[in-house]
């Protein structure tokens, strides 16, 4: 089973990464990029064969280790 | 006073932070991050600048979560001093021993140079060598050092007086121009400026031995 985690910014933290690629889009003549948010996405191979004991497993994850709660929220895809 | 210096892979400053401990007349002792106990009788952990497990994930959170990464948070749960320093202020919050987070800096470069830095409290045993305002000058190396948190932290923070020092200038865009702040028992500290690179003349200043000989004044009569 294959879980894909993202995760991102949370609304209203300034990502200045983000702003930096809109800089530089709009540079390159993309004209009409409102916003950039960077993110990461963390792909995982898992062993359960439970989807939802696998999702609840990938949550636990997330709280304490793949996102920092205070700045960053995630969401699970489980495939 | 004994104090613990931590070592993960990609710490760069532990031997710069065991000399400045040294230097106020500590005991150091050393302990490699894979260690699941700090060593008997230790009174401060110092947890050093670098890029421990070369900043992967977030810069310290695999640190935050490495076997002596509990050690520490058990050490700081029993009232005991952490100061952090750099990478690890930044572990220091990835551990939630301190609240907040540092985020990439708003101009997105490195900043490395020394600045000018007000003391916001002098009320803690890093800070009660200074004179409350007083203007200290320490060096800052770091990519990530853009201090965030919440208006309700933010607040929470100054009516505790918990803010221990305050960049002059801004170099980063961290929130009220913090550089470094204190635990609700004003036990754990943690700052992005290097203290520990500022303990004697010939490196450019020594505006930081002033921690240190606090420390080592406070944790000796304690």
């Amino acid at each position: 089973m294959k879980a894909r985690v993202h995760v991102m910014l949370k609304d209203g933290v300034l990502d200045p990464q983000g702003e930096a690629v809109r800089h530089a889009l709009g540079h390159m003549g993309f004209g009409g990029v409102e916003a950039v948010r960077q993110g990461k996405v963390i792909e995982l191979d898992l062993s359960a064969t439970d989807k939802a004991a696998a999702e609840a497993e990938v949550k636990q994850m997330c709280e304490k280790l793949l996102a920092n709660t205070v700045i960053e929220k995630y969401t699970i895809e489980i495939a | 006073m004994k104090a613990a210096v931590i070592t993960f892979p990609g710490s760069n400053c532990d031997r710069d932070l065991s000399v400045a401990f040294a230097q106020a007349g500590a005991e150091v002792v050393k302990v490699w991050h894979k260690e699941t106990e700090i060593p008997a009788g230790v009174d401060i952990i110092g947890v050093p600048g670098g890029f421990s497990y070369g900043d992967y994930l977030r810069c310290g959170a695999i640190a935050s979560r490495s076997p002596i990464g509990q050690a520490v948070a058990d050490f700081a749960a029993r009232g005991g001093y952490v100061i952090g320093i750099c990478n690890g202020f930044q572990v220091l919050t990835e551990m939630q021993l301190l609240p907040g987070a540092l985020m990439r800096n708003a101009g997105l470069k490195f900043v490395s140079k020394p600045l000018a830095l007000r003391v916001a409290t002098t009320e803690s045993a890093f800070t009660s060598g200074y004179e409350p305002g007083q203007e200290i000058v320490i060096p800052v190396a770091h990519h990530d050092g853009n201090y965030q948190i919440d208006a309700e932290g933010l607040a929470r923070l100054e009516g505790e007086d918990r803010v221990a020092f305050r960049y002059v200038e801004n170099p980063n865009g961290s929130v009220d121009d913090i550089a470094g702040v204190l635990s609700e028992n004003r036990r754990v500290l943690g700052m992005m400026p290097h203290p520990e690179r500022a303990i004697e003349n010939a490196q450019g200043g020594a505006d930081g031995a002033a921690l240190f000989r606090a420390l080592t004044q406070v944790l000796e009569t304690a």
